[in-house]
C-alpha cells in the first residue's frame, strides 16, 4: 500500500466516451470518443464553432459533458493539488506582480511555503521574464502576459498542459516566444493539447492533429499525413480554404 | 440674508477655533461611523463576492432582496435595534439603547446590505474574466472570494466610501437609538437637526460644513489611491 502511494498513477491515458456537450438542444461536442497518451503533442484544429474550445475545457474539466464519460487514468479528488494546467487566450492575471502572480498559484496547489519563491522565480527565469519578476502583471505587454501565464503553468509541473490559441492574439516575435517555451515545456516530459487557428503553428508544434467539424472528430492523425494526406473531405476542404493565407 | 452670513462666518471660526463642544461630537460621530463600517465590511464584503462566485437554487432571490436592503429606511432599522435593545426587548439586558454601541449596530445594519449588494456586482461582473482560470487552477469557493477581494481592492474602496457616507450622514437611526445625549450619543446629523430646530444655526452650520469637508476628502482620497494604483497594477 505505501509503495502505491509513494509513486502516483499517472494521469494519463484519458479516455473520452461518446461525449456530448449540448447547449439549448444544440451539439456543440457530438459523440466524441477519444484517448490521449502521454508523449506526443496533440493539436487540435477545426474551422470556427468546431468545438474546439468546448473539447479542451471538458478535458480539463471546466465544462460537463452532457454525456458520455470523460476519465483519467488517475481519479482528480476536489480539492486536491492540479495535476494539469491550462493556458487561455487572453491571459487571467491578478493584480500583484509577476512572480507574486506563480507564487499564489503555487499557493493554491499547495506547494510548501519555503519552495514557492524559488520555484517561482526558476519558471520566469525559463520563460526569460527574470527581469520583469517584480512588476505589476497586468501592466505587461500582452506576449509578456502571456509568458507569465506559461510560466505559472510550467512551475506547477503539471503533466498535462491545455493550450486555448494561446498566441491568437500576438504578434509574430511574441508567437515564436510562446511557441519556443511550449517546445520546452513538451522537453521536459509535459503532455501538450493545443487548440489553434494558426496551421503554420500546428504543422510547427503538432505530432498529432485532431480535425474537429461540426462538433465531431472527423481525423486522427500524424501531422505529416493530415497536411499531406487529409482522409476527410471536410478538412481537405479546411486545408484548402485556409492554406493560401 | 445677513443672518445666513452672520451664521456662517460664526460656523467657520467654530471650525477653524477647534471649539471643543464641535469637536468632541466630530470624533463621536467618526468613532460610530468607521467601527460600524469595519463590522458592515467584515460581514458584507465576503458575503457579496460569496454570492457572487457562487450558483445556488434561490439565488435570484438573494440577490434582489440584497439590492432591496440597501434602500433600508434608516429610521425603520433604528425602530428595530430600539425594540431590540429596549428593557423588554430581547436584548435589553446588556443595556445598550442610548449608547454609542446601540448607534454602531444600527448604521452597521443599515450599510451592510449596500456593502454587500455593490460587492456582489463588482465581483460578479470580474468573476466572468477569472472564473476560468481560478477553476483551472483548482481555486476553491472560499479561496475563491479572498481572491477575488484582494484583487479587485482599488474598486472595493470606493463601495467601502458609499457605506461610510451613508453611515454617517444618516439621522434617524442614531436618533432613535442613541437618543442624541449631549456628550453622550450626539453625533453630527443629530446635532444638526437639535441646534437647527433651537435655532443655533452656527453649530448646526459648522458641524455641516464638517461633514461635507469629511465627505469630500475622503472621496478625494479614495479616487487618488484608486487612479494611482490603476495605472500601477493595471
Amino acid at each position: 500500500m505505501t509503495s502505491a502511494m509513494r509513486a502516483p498513477r499517472s494521469l494519463l491515458p484519458l479516455r473520452l466516451d461518446d461525449v456530448v456537450f449540448a447547449i439549448g438542444g444544440r451539439r456543440v461536442i457530438d459523440r466524441v470518443s477519444l484517448t490521449l497518451e502521454a508523449g506526443r503533442r496533440t493539436v487540435i484544429v477545426g474551422p470556427n464553432g468546431a468545438g474546439k474550445s468546448v473539447l479542451l475545457r471538458l478535458c480539463h474539466g471546466l465544462l460537463q459533458p452532457t454525456s458520455g464519460t470523460i476519465a483519467w487514468n488517475a481519479l482528480e479528488l476536489p480539492g486536491e493539488p492540479r495535476r494539469q494546467a491550462m493556458v487561455f487566450q487572453r491571459p487571467v492575471l491578478l493584480r500583484r506582480s509577476a512572480l507574486a502572480n506563480i507564487v499564489y498559484a503555487l499557493a493554491v496547489a499547495r506547494v510548501p511555503t519555503e519552495h514557492r519563491e524559488a520555484r517561482a522565480r526558476e519558471a520566469l527565469r525559463k520563460v526569460g521574464l527574470d527581469a520583469l519578476a517584480a512588476h505589476p502583471a497586468r501592466v505587461l505587454s500582452g506576449g509578456e502576459q502571456q509568458r507569465v501565464a506559461l510560466a505559472r503553468a510550467w512551475a506547477l509541473n503539471p503533466e498535462v498542459l491545455f493550450l486555448d490559441e494561446p498566441t491568437a492574439n500576438l504578434d509574430p516575435g511574441a508567437t515564436h516566444e510562446i511557441e519556443r517555451v511550449i517546445g520546452a515545456m513538451h522537453a521536459a516530459g509535459t503532455k501538450i493539447v493545443m487548440v489553434t487557428h494558426n496551421l503554420g503553428q500546428a504543422r510547427r508544434l503538432g505530432d498529432e492533429i485532431l480535425f474537429l467539424h461540426q462538433g465531431r472528430l472527423l481525423e486522427r492523425a500524424s501531422a505529416d499525413r493530415f497536411f499531406k494526406r487529409p482522409a476527410s473531405l471536410e478538412a481537405a476542404q479546411f486545408l484548402e480554404g485556409e492554406l493560401p493565407w | 440674508m445677513s443672518d445666513l452670513s452672520q451664521a456662517t462666518a460664526e460656523a467657520l471660526r467654530l471650525v477653524a477655533g477647534g471649539d471643543p463642544k464641535l469637536l468632541d461630537i466630530v470624533l463621536l460621530s467618526l468613532r460610530v461611523s468607521l467601527t460600524a463600517v469595519v463590522f458592515a465590511c467584515a460581514v458584507g464584503l465576503p458575503l457579496g463576492a460569496t454570492v457572487a462566485v457562487s450558483r445556488f437554487p434561490g439565488r435570484r432571490t438573494v440577490v434582489v432582496v440584497l439590492n432591496a436592503l440597501m434602500g433600508l429606511p434608516p429610521v425603520v432599522v433604528g425602530l428595530a435595534v430600539y425594540l431590540l435593545l429596549s428593557r423588554a426587548g430581547p436584548l435589553g439586558a446588556m443595556g445598550l439603547l442610548f449608547t454609542p454601541t446601540a448607534m454602531v449596530i444600527a448604521q452597521a445594519i443599515l450599510i451592510t446590505p449596500i456593502i454587500a449588494a455593490l460587492s456582489r456586482q463588482v465581483v460578479e461582473d470580474a468573476w466572468v474574466e477569472y472564473r476560468e482560470q481560478l477553476r483551472s487552477l483548482g481555486e476553491r469557493r472560499f479561496g475563491a472570494v479572498l481572491t477575488m477581494l484582494w484583487d479587485l481592492r482599488f474598486s472595493l474602496v470606493t463601495i467601502v466610501l458609499a457605506g461610510f457616507g451613508r453611515a454617517a450622514a444618516e439621522v434617524g437611526a442614531v436618533m432613535i437609538v442613541g437618543g442624541n445625549i449631549d456628550g453622550v450619543t450626539r453625533v453630527m446629523t443629530t446635532a444638526i437637526a437639535l441646534e437647527t430646530s433651537k435655532g443655533d444655526l452656527p453649530l448646526a452650520l459648522g458641524l455641516g460644513i464638517v461633514l461635507l469637508t469629511i465627505v469630500l476628502a475622503l472621496n478625494a482620497a479614495a479616487d487618488i489611491v484608486k487612479d494611482t494604483a490603476q495605472r500601477r497594477y493595471g
